[in-house]
């Protein structure tokens, strides 16, 4: 049903695009720009979580031209819990950008406006391309803005301007440009066997037939590689880590959510009504082992941010399990609210965590774990930011994190899936190893300590901030429940599902 | 009323804000911290007060809200819940005082107490969870907050044992966590009942209803030091002197018994666990941490490591209690969980005085100890005898009533552990009472810090009094209403009610 009055849909759109015209024509007055742009995105996002609470699922079509002509965007639970989780976690990231992109004053600052006159543009139009494609519901559309967000967010890595970060940005382009083409080649069979784009439309129209099955084959494979899932996550590590790192916090905080979100999309929505029990396995599978894979090279890292990075990698592992858990009949649902709070709670949480690793590497002018020695008595709010984050990743209470990890095993262990007690059990363990080897460091106590430099409040209230969010969500995880309810997949939870 | 509603919350809130203030206190000031942290003490002791006083009239408070399907958060006070509240504030407010006075002129002091108010506010949580979710989520947190105190000093030694400790307990935790869950979904949520939750279900699950139980002793047993999951706490001694006193006596070490006293009497129920058969390997397995504790005290010459694995042993006398069918067992196992947390934060106290005054740290260098600190040594005495269950002190009725408990359930092979017990405790600890109050002083003290006046600074040799006179006190009213003794009946009444 639609709301009778204004739909805020298109406003999540519209505002950060008119941001990123703004921010790039007005460079002078870009910070402030681009902050207004997040006040208007949390007030549309609120705005479009109440009208569906109050509506249920309701579309918005583009002209006035509905499908199969025009072009549908859609919002239902799914979509909103991500649009909720990209408007917080984005508005805590401008706020950091701020005290990390400092306006400078002098002449040889000239690298330093540089950065602050590029960064809030690709991140207006990356955001912009973010909300884009948690809305369409039309698989051109989700290509389009994969390709938006893909774009903006190599631009954005290259920033840092190093060596490392150049080739990094150099080889996210190259992967990112293949799997949208893998993702635009399954399209196209689509478009050729069914003839529409239309998500909704697809899911009533798709049979079991050859052409259905190579075309999602090669969508998934595409997204696969953008969401860095094991084994496909080689390039994720050294992009994400060399990024300026509120760009750090962006990627793996919520990049990596969007081709997964399109994931869930197509596998629990549109092509629901395939028999996906050997897929459901694979995915499952390959997130086994991609959170033991990543936990064990975080703890192989000597250097923080890529620790971090690979954390990400062993993070995104957790959300595949998704696929087996959630098809239950009973436990269904436990399992998809879990795997929602979970990627919410890592996006939180690794946001902070990224947050902190980069106060300490401007600090210190390294992050090399080894040499961490006396830094939580110089910067202990971060290194408590970090602490705090490191819970939420381990899974342990009180953390958003525990609550995930809680409703995953509550699914695993109810539906006998032993398998996946023990894969989680041992990336918990390791997570554990890595982040408390983090914290050892940090805890050393030396005589004369390092010479720092001064790190801006805002960065570290920020990362603070942040990181207690990732904490505290885990007394309000059950105010979402309405919310991720509304049009949840029909396998999850037979109740209130759609489709037929 | 909505006050009473929320005071569990509250209790549990005071420390946690208290905690939270002072962790982003300037390093310097040193007077508003100490301010802090006795008003947040206070303010926690009045709470308790007026809860200790709702609870014995009424009987529970309880609140909650939901965390998702089936998942509810609760806090909830019954007799249990008050026993251990009462005794984890009163103890940290005399730890407090006894802190500030250890930790003057050390580093990171902001630090150090705000994660010390954060574990009490942790432990008070574990006091007053109301079901076994509300209960991990306090356990861990305990687990979390005491990892920067034990680590505290920041040196390699600390920070190796910081992580043999963290490998333990957070092991500990994740199976605690898979068998909670595992619970659950045989038999939906557990919340904490005084009679148990799980007889309906006997007859269908009594496999897994075993193995869930072999399970939850082995996850809390990591933190309640039963053999062979101890290790950790000898090793933890590396910690300040006030973070030992905490550990042993209300924190780390009781939070994981008094997780086995709710699992057996309040999620099993004590009837249930007997008639399924799993109380008899608890009991063997508690009796030989008994003697295996007092042995292993016997041998250290370190006097930190002596009490340390006194604790051991010590802890185990409320695991054998609570694994003993019967109400009389049931009543020395409670009383001892506050008698020995008492006796044992006198002697952690007492040891770091003696450490931080004369530099005294192994056994053999305290001879006549007592004529240059009598007060303290007087304090350590007292201690030391009510381990060894000297009457009227407050062991000898922990040991009575266990006694009195393993006849009244056909145990008297349990008679010959607690003598054999009792008899190791007297060697060792009488050997060092002796040697502090008759033997001679030749050597100069290793490392004396003269002090005007008095024996030692007041802030040192205050609270280890204090708490000595409450073991006497305890064991002399014993029969008095509040007293610990008479609040186990209390307890007891309500779990053996018909």
């Amino acid at each position: 049903m639609n709301p009778e009055f204004l739909s805020w849909i298109p406003w999540l759109v519209v505002f950060p695009l008119m941001g990123a015209i703004v921010t790039f024509t007005f460079p002078r007055i870009a910070t402030w720009a681009g902050l207004f742009t997040g006040v208007l995105i949390l007030v549309a996002t609120v705005g479009l979580v109440a009208q569906t609470l109050a509506y249920g699922a309701n579309t918005y079509s583009l002209g006035g031209w509905g499908a199969p002509l025009g072009i549908d965007f859609r919002v239902d639970g799914l979509s909103a819990w991500m649009l909720v989780i990209s408007a917080v976690v984005g508005a805590c990231v401008s706020l950091y950008a701020i005290g990390y992109f400092p306006p400078g004053s002098k002449a040889s600052d000239e690298e330093k406006n540089h950065k602050r006159r590029y960064f809030w543009p690709l991140w207006m139009f990356l955001w912009a391309g973010l909300n884009g494609l948690f809305l369409s519901n039309d698989i051109f559309n989700l290509y389009i803005t994969l390709e938006m967000v893909g774009f903006s967010a190599v631009a954005l890595v290259a920033l840092a301007n190093s060596r490392n970060a150049l080739t990094a940005a150099m080889r996210y382009l190259l992967v990112g440009l293949m799997g949208s083409l893998f993702f635009l080649l399954g399209v196209a069979f689509l478009y050729g066997t069914y003839g529409t784009l239309d998500l909704t439309l697809l899911g009533e129209r798709s049979r079991a037939n050859m052409a259905t099955w190579v075309a999602i084959s090669l969508m998934t494979a595409g997204l696969i590689v953008k969401t860095a899932a094991f084994p496909l996550h080689f390039w994720l590590p050294p992009a994400h880590s060399n990024a300026p790192t509120p760009v750090s916090a962006l990627l793996s905080a919520l990049v990596t959510k969007g081709p997964f979100y399109i994931l869930l999309r197509l596998w629990f929505f549109s092509f629901a009504s395939l028999d996906t029990t050997y897929a459901d396995y694979l995915f499952g599978a390959l997130g086994a082992m991609g959170l033991i894979w990543g936990a064990a090279h975080a703890l192989r890292q000597s250097r923080l941010k890529l620790l971090v990075a690979y954390s990400t990698v062993a993070q995104l592992g957790y959300l595949f399990l998704v696929f087996p858990l959630a098809r239950a009949e009973e436990t269904g649902f436990t399992a998809w609210t879990g795997v929602l709070l979970f990627l919410a709670a890592h996006a939180l949480a690794k946001t902070a965590m990224f947050m902190a690793a980069g106060n300490i590497l401007q600090a210190l002018g390294h992050d090399t774990i080894s040499r961490l020695a006396g830094i939580s008595r110089l910067l202990p709010k971060s290194v408590f930011a970090l602490a705090l984050a490191g819970v939420s990743l381990m899974g342990l209470p009180p953390s958003g994190g525990f609550i995930g990890k809680w409703l995953l095993l509550d699914a695993a262990i109810s539906q006998g899936r032993w398998w996946i007690v023990i894969a989680v059990l041992c990336g918990t363990a390791l997570a554990i190893g890595y982040v408390v080897r983090v914290i050892r460091f940090a805890f050393e106590d030396p005589i004369d300590l390092p010479q720092v430099k001064s790190v801006s409040a805002v960065m570290e209230w920020t990362a603070l901030a942040t990181a207690l969010l990732a904490s505290l969500m885990a007394l309000a995880s059950s105010l979402p429940l309405d919310l991720i309810t509304i049009d949840a997949p029909a396998h999850v939870w037979p109740e209130v599902g759609v489709g037929p | 009323m909505i006050f009473n509603d929320w005071l569990p919350a509250l209790i549990v809130i005071s420390s946690l804000v208290t905690g939270v203030v002072i962790f982003f206190l300037e390093e310097e000031r040193a007077r508003l911290r100490m301010g802090l942290n006795l008003a947040g003490a206070i303010i926690k002791l009045v709470m308790v007060g007026v809860l200790l006083w709702g609870v014995f009239h009424d009987g529970v408070y309880e609140m909650g809200f939901s965390m998702g399907t089936n998942l509810r958060f609760v806090l909830r006070a019954d007799s249990l819940s008050v026993l251990f509240v009462t005794l984890s504030s009163l103890l940290w407010f005399v730890t407090t005082i006894y802190a500030v006075g250890y930790m003057e002129g050390s580093r990171n002091r902001s630090r150090f107490f705000g994660v010390f108010s954060l574990c009490v506010s942790a432990t008070t949580g574990i006091a007053m969870a109301g079901n076994l979710l509300t209960f991990l989520v306090f356990y861990e947190i305990l687990t979390l907050s005491t990892y920067p105190l034990v680590v505290h000093k920041g040196t390699q030694e600390a920070l190796r044992v910081g992580r043999i400790y963290l490998g333990y307990t957070l092991g500990g935790g994740m199976l605690l966590l898979v068998t909670i869950i595992w619970l659950q979904s045989i038999v939906g949520p557990v919340d904490f009942q005084e009679v148990g939750a799980l007889a309906a279900h006997a007859s269908e699950y009594r496999f897994e209803l075993t193995a869930i139980f072999a399970m939850f002793i082995v996850g809390l047993g990591v933190k309640s030091a039963l053999f062979p999951l101890h290790s950790w706490l000898p090793m933890a001694m590396v910690a300040p002197a006030p973070v030992s006193a905490l550990l042993h006596a209300v924190a780390v070490v009781k939070a994981g018994v008094f997780g086995i006293v709710r699992v057996v009497y309040d999620v099993f129920g004590i009837g249930f666990a007997n008639e399924l058969g799993v109380l008899t390997p608890l009991s063997w397995a508690a009796a030989f941490t008994i003697i295996y504790g007092s042995m292993r005290a016997l041998f250290q010459e370190d006097l930190k490591r002596r009490l340390a694995f006194s604790t051991v042993s010590q802890v185990s006398y409320i695991v054998l209690g609570t694994s003993v069918f019967g109400p009389l067992a049931t009543l020395g196992g409670l009383a001892h969980l506050v008698h020995q947390g008492l006796m044992k934060i006198t002697l952690f106290f007492c040891a770091g005085t003696f450490a931080e005054t004369l530099g005294v740290h192994k056994v053999n260098e305290m001879d006549g100890v007592g004529k240059r600190m009598p007060w303290t040594t007087s304090a350590f005495t007292v201690a030391a005898l009510g381990m060894i269950g000297l009457p009227p002190l407050a062991g000898f009725y922990s040991k009575w009533y266990l006694g009195l408990g393993a006849l009244e359930a056909g145990r008297g092979e349990l008679i010959g552990v607690l003598l054999g017990s009792s008899l190791l405790n007297a060697m060792y600890f009488l050997p060092i009472v002796y040697a502090v109050w008759f033997k001679k002083r030749r050597d100069p003290w290793p490392q004396e810090r003269k002090h005007k006046g008095f024996e030692a600074p007041w802030m040192l040799v205050i609270p280890p009094v204090v708490t000595a006179a409450s073991v006497i006190l305890v064991g002399v009213f014993a029969n008095s209403s509040f007293s610990p003794l008479q609040w186990a009946q209390l307890i007891v009444e309500r779990i053996y009610a018909p």
